[in-house]
Parts: C-alpha cells; sequence; structure tokens
C-alpha cells in the first residue's frame, strides 16, 4: 500500500493506571495508612474475613473498608453494622477497581486518623487481577468449595498476591480439596506469597492472619 | 471482561500519538498481550471499531502478540517457557528443581502502528 509508515508508540497500555497508582502509595505511605486490596471469587467469603478482620483489630487500629460492587449496597450496609465507617464504590458494570476509583473511595475517608483501609475488590479471578488499585499489599481468598485447581485457571491472580487466605477449612471434611497441593501450586507461581488457612465461620486461623496484618500495618504506621 | 477500559486506554495512547496534522489514518496497531492476561482478541477488536468511530483510528486493525509465559530456575538460572496448560508442572528442564520465578507473560504494551 502507498504511503505507509510506521509509528513507534512503546507505551504500556496500563501506564497511566500505574502511574496513578503509584502516587496514590506514595500518598498513603505519607499518612501512614496502609491499604489492602482484598479480592477473590464472588461467595468466597471476603465480606466475613472483613468482618473478622474488623473484630480482631478494631481495638488496635483505626480502620475503614472501601466496598465495591457492581450495583448493590448490602456489604456496606453489613460493615456499617459493626460501627466501622464503610464507604460504597458502585462501579456501574466495570468488573474491577483501579487506582481511580479507589482514589474517589478515599475522599470520603479521613486517611490521616486511619492505620488501615481494607479495599473489597469486586468479586472476580479475573479482572482485578489486572488492574492495580494503589494498594501497599494485595491478599485474595480461595474458598474450599471452589475448589484446588482454580491456581491453574486463574494464575494471574496468584502471581499478584502477597497473602492467599484459604477458607473455609470447616469444608475440608466434606470435599476432595487438597490443601497441599494447592500451596504447591501457588509457591510456584509465587514463590514470596504467605498462606493462611481459615474458617471465617469457626474463626480458626484468623489469629494467624489478622496478626500478619497488624505487623505489616505497622511497618507503614512506625516507619 | 475487562477489554472496556483495555481499549479505552490503547485509543487515547495512540490517539496521542497520531498528530492531525501528519496522520490521516492509523492501518495497524502492534500490540504484546501476556499470556497470562485474560483478554479475549475478538473483543478488543469489536470495543475498539466501536469506540474508534469518527477518530483517525476508526476501522484500524489490532494485530495481538501473545508473549509468552516464561520462568526463571532459582538454582541454576536457566530461563524456560510454560504454557497456560501446563503450569502444574514447573520443574526446570536443565536441572529438575521446581523453585522457579514467574520472568515474563503480564503486562500489555503497544509497540508500533501503521499510518497514512
Amino acid at each position: 500500500m502507498e504511503g505507509i509508515r510506521l509509528i513507534e508508540v512503546k507505551e504500556e497500555i496500563h501506564a497511566d493506571n500505574k502511574a496513578k497508582a503509584e502516587a496514590l502509595r506514595d500518598r498513603l505511605r505519607g499518612h501512614k495508612t496502609f491499604l489492602l486490596n482484598l479480592m477473590s471469587s464472588p461467595g468466597a467469603g471476603k465480606t466475613t474475613v472483613i468482618l473478622r478482620t474488623i473484630e480482631a483489630l478494631r481495638d488496635d487500629l483505626h480502620l475503614s473498608v472501601i466496598e465495591a460492587d457492581i450495583d448493590s449496597m448490602v456489604d456496606a450496609e453489613k460493615i456499617a453494622e459493626t460501627g466501622i465507617t464503610a464507604v460504597q464504590l458502585r462501579t456501574g458494570g466495570f468488573c474491577h477497581l483501579d487506582a481511580s476509583m479507589v482514589e474517589r473511595g478515599l475522599e470520603d475517608l479521613d486517611l490521616a486518623s486511619l492505620d488501615l483501609v481494607i479495599i473489597e475488590n469486586v468479586g472476580n479471578l479475573v479482572c482485578p487481577a489486572e488492574f492495580d488499585t494503589g494498594s501497599i499489599k494485595n491478599a485474595m481468598i480461595l474458598s474450599v468449595p471452589e475448589g484446588d485447581d482454580k491456581p491453574l485457571k486463574y494464575p494471574l491472580m496468584f502471581t499478584v498476591c502477597d497473602v492467599l487466605l484459604i477458607n473455609k477449612i470447616d469444608y475440608l471434611g466434606f470435599s476432595d480439596f487438597d490443601v497441599q497441593a494447592v500451596r504447591e501450586r501457588v509457591k510456584r507461581l509465587n514463590p514470596g506469597i504467605t498462606i493462611f488457612e481459615i474458617s471465617s465461620k469457626t474463626g480458626e486461623g484468623i489469629g494467624e492472619w489478622t496478626q500478619w496484618l497488624k505487623k505489616a500495618v505497622g511497618e507503614i504506621r512506625f516507619s | 471482561m475487562h477489554e472496556l477500559p483495555v481499549t479505552e486506554s490503547i485509543l487515547k495512547i495512540v490517539l496521542r500519538h497520531a498528530p492531525a496534522e501528519s496522520v490521516k489514518r492509523i492501518v495497524r496497531i502492534f500490540l504484546e498481550v501476556g499470556e497470562l492476561s485474560d483478554l479475549e482478541d475478538e473483543w478488543i477488536q469489536h470495543y475498539f471499531d466501536y469506540l474508534s468511530k469518527g477518530t483517525v483510528a476508526e476501522n484500524a486493525q489490532l494485530v495481538i502478540q501473545r508473549t509468552p509465559i516464561m520462568f526463571q530456575c532459582d538454582a541454576c538460572a536457566h530461563v524456560f517457557e510454560r504454557k497456560r496448560e501446563a503450569l502444574h508442572d514447573l520443574q526446570c528442564p536443565e536441572c529438575g528443581k521446581t523453585e522457579c520465578r514467574l520472568v515474563s507473560g503480564k503486562g500489555y504494551y503497544i509497540k508500533n502502528m501503521e499510518v497514512v
């Protein structure tokens, strides 16, 4: 074809979001506020894990929650019942949160007075893995009823998380879920990940998880 | 599922690189997308066709090249490729150890574009 020429672009498609996420992380560090991005499939137990986490840490830390849902207030109302401030973000059909949306959620919170903000991302193992929210750490929940093959089906999610919570371990007796196989699969994809086995129903393992979180928050608070 | 925001970013970036005084039309856009990404090529093109209407990028073809999933062995530093469907087997083909880390296969990148 006549006159076709090549223009070099050489740009990351997510460069904008990454820059916003980095700026947000700097701002959070300035306020000594820890931002945790919690991800999972729908029904893995994000809200219940957050409620357990609030229960364990509310005496020691000032915390708030940002709830992301495509179009409902159900989760934010559950959090608000505990007396903890919850900001509801409606993503309006979007399947994930990005740094700009989180920034909007944070506008309603007084960061200077907060030690910890937990984001409950949209329930989905695909899209949230692709978008940096500006969080200091990423955590995900895999629940026993979902099956132990999830690291093979959704590998990207397992590579972007600092923590994996294997939830609903009270179901292990009724399931062929192989905890050891999950540990091995995940560690191979992401050797740096920390794994906790928990039950937000019985409370098993919640202490270990919240101790980890408290320590991570402390590293920002006292830095 | 997140093809729409990704496509919006692609359009924004290519339009920034195509000044109206020198570019009449963008013909093809060459992208690199990590094999670990769950984007559907077909949907990116559909969304792009829709979003680019009335711009110099209208009717541009997206050419998506997948970057392979590569691991590096912690023990012997050998770099090897694994297909998505073979992620359960992450043994180093050189030394047989299983401790290895992901070195590529994520991310989205616009390489270049053909314009007239």
